[in-house]
């Protein structure tokens, strides 16, 4: 089966075509540079995204403090882990690089801080 | 009205402020001062939740936030002052002397006047609205432009709408789409007025293609439905004039409409002062120092002409910033008076920033910025000096989205046979 994507490791975007064997990646056409093969590999067997996005914060100048997956997640996962933080409340201060929550939907991977919000008042 | 002296002021506490202002410090001038019309340093990156931010300056990924804490925690390292929610309203040249007055308010001090021997524009862009995009069609709630959305669900915690149609496909409009997503929305389409994106593609890729957004381009939106909210909107394909296609129109119900159209460099406060503007960037023309034509007046960042990285923004605010102070330090006069250099943009090389260049006070290396009108493929970027070739460079791909830059360097214009007190053109060009 042949699939189709775009490298996004430069902006020259080269239209990759991927050969693929079931979960395997046989072959890649289309690409400029070694880069785009080993993006197609990557995508197209273990692709993984950070995951960026706010929690509940009581207390704070802000009612939201942003946040976001210290290392990256399976991309699969990305919606469990936004699921899962809908949950999360903190309480002001919150400082960058903050623990909010550990190992986010089983991923092994923990939520950190991204932005300060100082306790209010 | 109370008068402070102050040798360098900066307009706005962004990322380019706040380079601008570290960079000034370093080279070691000590009377700073930035105004910041927010009740907080950083800008608009406080709001850009998103990482991707800080590859070519620090070598990894940050979000919006922790990299303006970089800028911030710097500026507070060296003592910078800086005043928040003060709004500055006016830049003027005094008659009596080479001081440029800048007129500001807040809360505490009211209306007041600093004195400044240098000034540094700083104030960064601000995204083109409905009014200017001629979109017939009632004016219903739940139309924002892409930024103000994106305020209301990073900063805010609110979400403006639940079905979303974005027009326009300028990356903070596609980072928008994604966080809709994400936040539960459902985001229908993307259209997009030109035949290419004006976005990233890694934003195209992972905000659009990761969540099977389509993105229809040589599209526009013709009609809005609604009169107290949005109910709909109709799109429809535009031909190369790029007006809508009779018989193309689609209809796709909202309720929430967002602009990302484009960026406009915010340049009244320069235009009052009298510094001349580029029409191409609605920025100010500058020169190699990043000096506009009001001596002692320097631009930087997103005010200057639109940058797709902040990273680009940081390393052009500390130059205009070392400039400033070296300004500053020698006396409050130029070296030299009418540049030898002129910059032409031929064959869809749309400006350049710098567009002058003073010979004496060129680095050995200049870094020249610009944007390309289309989207070429195998072609080569050209510069000229009059009419000897003074580099070619192929490029596989260039487009309007991604800026482009030629490295100029000193000793091989000298060689061309620029020397101090001639005139020379130097053309940048696609062939």
């Amino acid at each position: 089966m042949i699939k189709e994507l775009t490298c996004i490791r430069c902006p020259i975007g080269c239209s990759l075509q991927v050969e693929m064997n079931g979960d395997e990646v046989v072959n890649v056409t289309g690409n400029n540079c070694p880069r785009g093969a080993e993006y197609a590999r990557k995508e197209l067997t273990a692709p993984s995204r950070i995951v960026t996005s706010t929690v509940r914060t009581i207390g704070g100048e802000r009612d939201v403090v942003a946040v976001k997956t210290a290392t990256d997640v399976p991309k699969g996962a990305m919606m469990d882990v936004i699921r899962a933080l809908k949950e999360v409340e903190v309480q002001a201060p919150v400082h960058i690089g903050d623990v909010v929550l550990s190992d986010v939907a089983g991923t092994g991977v923990d939520i950190v801080a991204t932005a300060e919000n100082n306790r209010r008042g | 009205m109370s008068e402070k002296n102050i040798d360098l002021v900066i307009i706005g506490g962004g990322p380019a402020g706040l380079a601008a202002a570290s960079a000034a410090r370093e080279a070691g001038l000590q009377d700073i001062l930035i105004l910041e019309r927010d009740n907080k340093l950083g800008g608009i990156l406080n709001q850009c939740i998103h990482n991707g931010f800080g590859l070519h300056t620090f070598k990894e990924e940050l979000t919006g936030p922790e990299y303006a804490h970089r800028y911030i925690e710097k500026v507070l390292e060296q003592d910078i002052p800086y005043a928040l929610n003060t709004m500055v309203v006016d830049i003027s040249k005094d008659p009596n002397s080479d001081d440029k007055l800048v007129m500001a308010m807040n809360k505490e001090d009211g209306l007041f006047t600093v004195r400044a021997k240098a000034v540094v524009l700083a104030m960064g862009c601000r995204e083109r609205s409905r009014g200017a995009l001629n979109i017939p069609g009632y004016r219903p709630a739940g139309i924002y432009s892409a930024g103000t959305a994106q305020h209301y669900v990073n900063i805010e915690g609110r979400m403006p709408g639940k079905e979303v149609v974005i027009l326009g496909s300028g990356d903070i409009g596609l980072i928008m789409a994604r966080r809709m997503t994400l936040e539960g929305a459902k985001v229908k389409v993307v259209a997009e007025l030109m035949p290419y994106s004006g976005g990233l593609k890694r934003n195209i890729v992972q905000c659009l293609d990761d969540f099977g957004i389509p993105l229809k381009l040589s599209h526009t939106v013709v009609d809005i439905k609604g009169k107290e909210r949005v109910e709909g909107v109709t799109i429809a394909e535009v031909g190369p004039d790029r007006k809508p296609i009779p018989g193309t129109e689609e209809f796709y119900s909202c309720d929430t409409l967002l602009l990302s159209c484009g960026l406009i460099p915010e340049n009244e406060l320069s235009r009052q002062l009298g510094v001349q503007m580029n029409p191409v960037t609605s920025g100010p023309s500058v020169d190699e120092r990043l000096q506009t034509n009001v001596p002692g007046v320097f631009a930087c960042g997103n005010v200057l002409h639109v940058h797709d990285l902040v990273d680009y923004v940081s390393g052009e605010a500390a130059m205009a910033g070392k400039n400033a102070a070296a300004y500053i330090a020698g006396g409050c006069k130029n070296s030299s008076e009418a540049p030898e250099v002129e910059i032409k943009t031929e064959g869809g090389v749309r400006y350049s920033v710098p567009s002058t260049i003073h010979m004496e006070d060129m680095p050995d290396t200049l870094t020249v910025r610009f944007r390309v009108g289309d989207v070429y493929r195998d072609k080569n970027l050209v510069v000229y000096v009059d009419d000897t070739q003074l580099s070619k460079m192929p490029k596989r791909v260039m487009a309007p989205g991604e800026m482009e830059q030629v490295i100029l360097v000193k000793k091989k214009l000298e060689e061309a046979g620029v020397t101090k007190g001639s005139k020379h053109s130097l053309r940048i060009t696609i062939e």
